[in-house]
């Protein structure tokens, strides 16, 4: 099996693409022109791995979850700790190999869309790192359930505009980016915070978070002198999983499960789970990709507990692995997630982000089923700090 | 000849530049569609560019992103809005209508669907802001079977190579873009258009139309030497919006005569 993905144009079969308004096809273009230059220029390459091990603290480790998976008796759960990463998720990842770009281009302000926070503070972050000028736009809801962060962003220099268009979540925020983006095009990098929107994001965004996969694929065997029977985690844009699952992609028998926000339930139509729920093929935010629509082809409000997973869309890789059945995806409710949350904290001291507790619980649901010399990968993509106020809120506490 | 083509060449013949207005279907409710569509005709109109609302509309600014959810809060549908053509067309016959807005929703009804009916309700042109030429294959194939213009955006930031793409392809007339920035935003500069004009021109044989930005009838008269056809769309959007449903023609007529009196000057 062969897998090269996307094509010259930026394609994943049907789906990616670059559908954009034409005031931004030239900056879209110039951005995959320079990222082709620089992705195999070894300082570069020298330069993100620098910042990758002395910044962000790379490679995250590998951790066996015993008390837990004991307690399910059945398949082994190891988690991949990008909790631990500098700012507390995966995003940085591909937020500094952005902003080396961003640098390298000449681009002095930079502008990102954040959901759960974890992409803005990220962006922040490296813009701080590199003095960068940087907006974030996040939507008016998002401000309120991910307080924390905002607060972060804002200690790190940079400036939070609140969107109050549409549902005031993630979507909107991109859209109100893209605008940004339309009008200062010239002196503006955007740093995309997932592996979606048009040509180059999927494919960049996705190579920048490959060290995830990369870094599984040696550790894995160094610990149990094999890989993974299956490697689970959660999908909004899919930026996290994307950048464990592309690695794996040509490794025989080794599972890749996505696992999307199932909100209410599938049935309750109150999710953000359109692979799952299999959405019509449609066209959003510069790409070509699965996504949740009235009939009518208006995008529908989504729900979930998590704000970073709160998104109708999904990266257009993900779209393909499915139809091609390489990967599967389920979603896991929010009472699902919440509990794994619960389990973490309890049995193994950590608190994940509500996001990446989607793709525990899945990990949670299915190990008991299977044998206790299986291997379940999980992707602990952020830690849950940010969570702290949504969390209190569900369980009837004022902080 | 298609009635944009007709539309452009009287013109030409008569040296006036085109008047091309902008208004939501269904702002500010779907029953005074139509009757707004025939007050801009009277009040001097050219061509009728008529936006199909979309839930996510990332390529406008507030006031027509405000039209699009008051239309979308009004029940409007691109399946209405072809209804509204056709109601239109019982009453004229002549002027050109050009569909605008987003790719998703007719990608939903699918293409082939859609140019079929724009050819049966008699739309002339169809501009998808967000589908490029490069991403719109399927869409010309069903759009020239049924003689549907495609009419494509070019902006400040376009290089050469494009518009000799877009030149290629385009049909009716070229949207140039006036300005970086989303629709209603920011001040028009005048010399800019003027440089960027002969570049157009060079590959560009079609009527240029030049909007986004052009607020008054002075910058429409400016704007009108410089091109074939002026577009104008947040300015009347936002004259919607501090209307009433019983002034809201009048005063919408009102300001479109104003644009039609400046540019024929």
């Amino acid at each position: 099996m062969t897998y090269n993905y996307p094509d010259s144009t930026g394609h994943f079969g049907q789906f990616g693409g670059t559908y954009m308004a034409e005031t931004l096809i030239p900056a879209v273009e110039e951005l995959a022109a320079q990222y082709l230059r620089y992705q195999n220029d070894p300082e570069f390459k020298a330069e993100l791995a620098y910042e990758l091990k002395h910044y962000v603290g790379r490679p995250s480790p590998i951790y066996h979850a015993k008390r837990l998976s004991e307690h399910l008796g059945g398949a082994q759960i190891y988690l991949k700790r990008e909790d631990l990463n500098h700012t507390g998720a995966h995003k940085i990842n591909s937020a500094m190999g952005q902003a080396l770009l961003a640098k390298r281009m000449g681009k002095k302000r930079v502008i990102a869309e954040t959901g759960a926070g974890m992409h803005g503070v990220a962006t922040a972050t490296v813009a701080a790192r590199f003095g960068m000028e940087c907006i974030v736009y996040m939507g008016a809801e998002d401000i309120q359930r991910q307080a924390p962060n905002v607060f972060r962003m804002k200690l790190l220099g940079a400036k939070v505009v609140p969107v109050e268009s549409g549902s005031k979540t993630l979507k909107d925020a991109c859209n109100e980016a893209i605008r940004d983006w339309v009008t200062n095009v010239e002196s503006t990098f955007y740093i995309f915070g997932t592996a979606a929107g048009p040509h180059p994001y999927p494919m960049m965004v996705r190579d920048f978070q490959c060290v995830i996969g990369n870094e599984a694929k040696v550790q894995m065997p160094e610990m149990i002198g094999r890989q993974p029977d299956a490697v689970i985690a959660c999908v909004g844009g899919g930026s996290n999983a994307i950048g464990l699952f592309n690695p794996y992609i040509e490794v025989p028998n080794v599972q890749i499960i996505g696992v999307e926000a199932g909100g209410f339930g599938i049935a309750s139509g109150k999710h953000a789970a359109p692979l799952t729920a299999n959405a019509k093929v449609g066209v959003l935010h510069g790409n070509k990709v699965n996504l949740m629509q009235d009939e009518n082809g208006q995008i529908i409000e989504t729900h979930s507990i998590s704000a970073g997973l709160d998104y109708p869309g999904v990266g257009p890789e993900h779209c393909l692995l499915k139809e091609i059945g390489r990967a599967q995806y389920v979603a896991i409710n929010d009472d699902e997630a919440i509990a794994a949350f619960d389990s973490l904290c309890r049995f193994e001291g950590i608190i994940p982000a509500l996001e990446s507790s989607h793709a525990l619980a899945h990990a949670i649901k299915i190990a008991p089923t299977m044998a206790k010399d299986k291997v379940l990968l999980v992707n602990l993509s952020g830690r849950g700090d940010k969570d702290m106020n949504t969390v209190a809120k569900l369980k009837g506490i004022t902080l | 000849m298609s009635r944009i083509d007709t539309t452009f060449a009287k013109l030409k013949q008569q040296q006036r530049k085109a008047l091309i207005p902008f208004i939501t279907a269904g702002d500010p409710s779907q029953q005074m569609t139509v009757p707004l569509m025939h007050g801009l005709v009277e009040a001097g109109a050219d061509v009728l560019e008529l936006g199909v609302p979309f839930s996510d509309p990332m390529a406008d600014g507030p006031v027509i992103q405000r039209a699009s959810e008051r239309a979308l809060k009004n029940g409007m549908s691109l399946r209405g809005v072809l209804g509204m053509v056709a109601e239109f067309r019982k009453q004229d016959a002549t002027t050109p209508v050009v569909l605008m807005g987003y790719g998703n929703p007719i990608e939903a009804m699918s293409w082939e669907t859609f140019a079929q009916r724009c050819a049966d309700v008699g739309v002339d042109g169809v501009l998808t802001v967000d589908f490029p030429p490069e991403e719109s294959h399927d869409a010309f194939e069903h759009l020239q079977r049924h003689n549907i213009a495609p009419i494509f955006l070019l902006a400040p930031t376009t290089k050469e190579a494009r518009i000799q793409q877009v030149a290629k392809l385009a049909r009716g007339y070229v949207y140039y873009v006036s300005l970086k920035g989303v629709t209603g935003s920011g001040s028009i500069d005048l010399s800019a258009i003027e440089d960027k004009m002969p570049q157009l021109r060079k590959h560009i044989k079609l009527p240029i139309g030049v909007g986004f930005g052009i607020r008054d009838a002075a910058t429409a008269k400016a704007v009108a030497k410089l091109c074939d056809g002026v577009v104008v769309g947040s300015r009347i959007v936002q004259e919607i919006e501090n209307s009433t449903e019983q002034n809201v023609v009048a005063n919408v007529s009102k300001l479109v005569r104003e644009l039609r009196q400046a540019i024929d000057q």
